[in-house]
């Protein structure tokens, strides 16, 4: 009935906002009245279970308890990053490293050997369908957060991971930005707003002046390794000395036991936020732990890690180029903002008590919505205003590094450079892309060698090559090159340090896409032979109605016939045929809908 | 010059920081990438190119100093790298404090603290005089000014450099 439906589906397709989260992820979609959160929490965790499928979300962390070995959790801790930079990560987290290279980490699960984006990919995945089962309509755009101090390695391969699940990623926001466009949506907000953001594995700060629908990002700071996690391991590793004492044995190489100890350590964190003392009660085998453990001793044992989120906070204060006293409110976001003593630490410092009505692990998805909403064009008034959280340079004589773009910079930012060579002949020159602060190459990270080649041979000194290094909306780094002297665009080969090359992630995306069309398709079905249900059934009740013997003789046939073809076809596994019906149907109602409509009117 | 045009301004060393930063918000609502992400690619790139050049002019113009340089830049003028002659002497006590301190004598800390502060001062200073030699250089356009002011933008850089070092030693955050 026309004027009974919600129209699904037959609008541009939506764009989703995913909040990709070291612990949780969740998809959200902007509506007229405002972002919404399109299904509940997905644990950002994959397992592969026994018979190959590869299975994310809660279901996944139960099989952590059963199949610990064939399931990864926290794999965001992993993403752009290469094997001689977890070596503290793997003293800490069971992953299971696969056959890799320097460049790109794989991991081992069960039979599969995957690479964290295509592990963060079945997250991905498995938000893509709650969002598809949740509008109705098939979802092929979003937009991702990120943690803000991320670099460009690991932004990549977090849009990689958007384009293994199918999707494409319109655009990464930063964490802490999208968590201040949720914030600042409903009421009309002016001033410097300072945005906390503690999560499970990563910690920003970011401080924005809001001007009239203008989100200006000042300056960020962060930490891409600190978070809840760190205060699980320390309390696991308390309880784990405990039980060594306790019941002689070392469960740490015991990876079930490990894991079940985990979880009872998040859950007695969690209760410590509002109870001044709980207890870790672990039963394993017919062997029980208990120890209590008070409020006190909880924040003597985590201050150290509350007190590594300050030392960014000033910084970020000072390079935004604002006082304390200037910043007229303070944001609270993610699950370990819930901590007393993180609260009471950001009140101290800011000297103002912080917000917190927005729910700390909702806010940041309800933003990357808004965002998506930007993207539309279906919110006009807003526009984000971000910043590259580290310096780009490249690498000079010595193993120094020149800065081009620096840190806190509003992004899109751009640089140019004159390169020549310095050999008569020399037909190459290697540009080595570098990130970070420090003043030698080897303190920072590497991003990529840029190779010009097929240099016309000439005299050394005389080539006029220049490159223009451009940081796009997303953050992540562009590099184009001109020869000056002829006009023409250089050729150049590019080597990410770390990640994926295009190839390889065009190949992992044939390989996961195949099974999700099939799934896509049959849920189409499912979902057309729903809405033909209520269809039939509201066209049975209006037929009771006077309003349908006001119809005129070929109106009620073609009602009829609608109804009649929309039977056949219901059985039929094809989407487009089953739509087809319904909008024939929808159309023969029209004159019925009309005439109830005015009825209603009438009786009003 | 370039990242006037970005703004719609005719070059020049003073600048209403109030009228520039409106000017950069509302050329940033109607060229930034999220305007244009349902664009052609042509657009999409345009918009790209527009928004990074907007913001590259509005970080070098808001500050004075880069501004300054940008300007002097534009007219074939460039920064000399060496120390100012009349700085030598006070550099060199300095870096010799710098040395003890690393080397674990504590003693220099307070001879770096007074250091600081005058090198601080020092720099405000400039910054003072730099506005005056701006409005003058504007007025009157004489290139014998625009000499004047590379020469105190050059002592500016040579101080900000020893405040940073001091800075890190001492272990206090400054921003640039």
């Amino acid at each position: 009935m026309s004027t009974l439906q919600i129209d699904f589906g037959r609008s541009k397709s939506p764009i989703v906002g995913i909040d990709l989260g070291t612990t949780n992820s969740l998809v959200a979609v902007m509506e007229l009245t405002g972002p919404r959160i399109l299904s509940g929490i997905v644990p950002s965790v994959v397992s592969v279970a026994p018979s190959g499928e590869v299975i994310a979300g809660s279901e996944a962390r139960e099989m952590l308890l059963t199949h610990p070995d064939r399931t990864v959790y926290s794999v965001k801790r992993l993403m752009g990053r290469g094997l001689a930079d977890i070596q503290d990560e793997l003293k800490l987290f069971p992953f299971q490293v696969g056959p890799s290279s320097e460049s790109v980490l794989k991991l081992q699960l069960g039979e599969r050997v995957l690479t964290p984006p295509e592990i963060s990919a079945q997250v991905l995945l498995k938000l893509k369908r709650d969002a598809e089962a949740a509008l109705g309509a098939p979802v092929t755009q979003a937009v991702i957060t990120v943690p803000a101090y991320f670099n460009d390695a690991q932004r990549q391969a977090t849009k990689d991971a958007g384009r293994i699940a199918g999707l494409e990623v319109l655009r990464l926001v930063n964490e802490p930005t999208a968590a201040a466009l949720a914030y600042g949506l409903d009421k009309r907000k002016q001033g410097i707003v300072a945005v906390y953001d503690l999560g499970g594995g990563t910690f920003d700060i970011s401080i924005l002046r809001l001007h009239d629908g203008i989100f200006e990002v000042l300056a960020t700071n962060g930490d891409t390794h600190l978070g809840g996690d760190d205060i699980d391991h320390l309390l696991m590793r308390i309880a784990m000395e405990d039980i060594q004492f306790e019941w002689g044995e070392d469960i740490s190489n015991r990876s079930d036991a490990v894991q079940l100890l985990r979880r009872r350590v998040i859950e007695a964190k969690e209760r410590l936020s509002f109870a001044p003392q709980t207890v870790i009660d672990l039963e394993y085998k017919g062997r029980r732990y208990q120890r209590e453990i008070t409020i006190e001793v909880f924040d003597r044992l985590i201050q150290p890690i509350v007190d590594r989120t300050l030392g960014p906070c000033r910084a970020c204060i000072a390079d935004a180029g604002v006082t304390v006293e200037q910043i007229d409110e303070v944001v609270l976001v993610g699950g370990s903002t819930r901590i007393p003593l993180v609260r009471s630490a950001v009140e101290k410092l800011f000297r103002a008590r912080p917000h917190t009505e927005l729910n700390p692990d909702e806010v940041v998805a309800l933003g990357a919505a808004v965002q998506a909403g930007i993207l539309s064009g279906d919110v006009q008034d807003k526009l984000l205003l971000d910043v590259t959280p580290l310096s780009l340079g490249i690498e000079i004589m010595g193993g120094l590094v020149s800065k081009l773009i620096h840190r806190n910079s509003t992004i899109p930012a751009s640089a140019t450079e004159l390169f020549t060579t310095g050999v008569d002949g020399q037909r190459n020159v290697l540009i080595h892309v570098v990130q970070g602060e420090r003043e030698l190459v080897k303190d920072c990270r590497s991003l990529a060698r840029f190779d010009l080649k097929d240099i016309d041979p000439m005299p050394a000194g005389m080539a006029r090559i220049q490159v223009r290094f451009l940081i796009d909306a997303n953050g992540i780094l562009n590099v184009t090159a001109h020869d000056l002297r002829s006009g023409k665009e250089q050729s150049m080969d590019v080597k990410p340090s770390y990640g994926l090359t295009d190839d390889q992630v065009e190949a992992m995306i044939l390989e996961s896409f195949s099974k999700a069309e099939d799934d896509l398709r049959e849920r189409q079905v499912r979902e057309a032979r729903v809405e033909v249900d209520a269809m039939l059934a509201a066209t049975e009740k209006a037929r009771q109605s006077d309003a349908y013997y006001e119809l005129s003789d070929t109106e009620r046939a073609a009602i009829d016939r609608a109804v009649n073809e929309l039977l056949v076809v219901y059985h039929s596994d094809n989407y487009l045929l089953i739509r087809s019906k319904i909008d024939q149907l929808d159309q023969a109602t029209l004159p019925l809908a009309e005439r109830i409509l005015k009825g209603i009117k009438i009786d009003a | 010059m370039e990242f006037y045009e970005a703004f719609g301004l005719s070059p020049g060393l003073s600048l209403d920081a109030e009228d520039l930063k409106r000017r950069f918000y509302e050329r940033s609502r109607q060229w930034h990438p999220d305007r244009f992400s349902r664009g052609s690619k042509q657009e999409q790139q345009r918009a790209l190119d527009m928004t990074a050049v907007i913001n590259d002019a509005f970080r070098t113009l808001r500050d004075p100093v880069s501004r300054a340089e940008y300007f002097l830049k534009q007219n074939g003028m460039e920064m000399s790298k060496d120390a100012p002659p009349e700085l030598l002497e006070e550099v060199f006590e300095l870096n010799m404090a710098l040395e003890e301190l690393r080397g674990g004598d504590d003693s220099a800390r307070p001879q770096l603290v007074e250091a600081q502060e005058r090198f601080t001062g020092m720099r405000a200073e400039i910054d003072r005089a730099l506005g005056g030699l701006f409005e003058k250089y504007d007025a009157t356009g004489e290139p014998a000014v625009l000499n004047e002011i590379r020469g105190a933008l050059n002592r500016r850089r040579y101080i900000s450099n020893l405040v940073r070092d001091v800075a890190k030693e001492l272990n206090v955050y400054v921003a640039d």
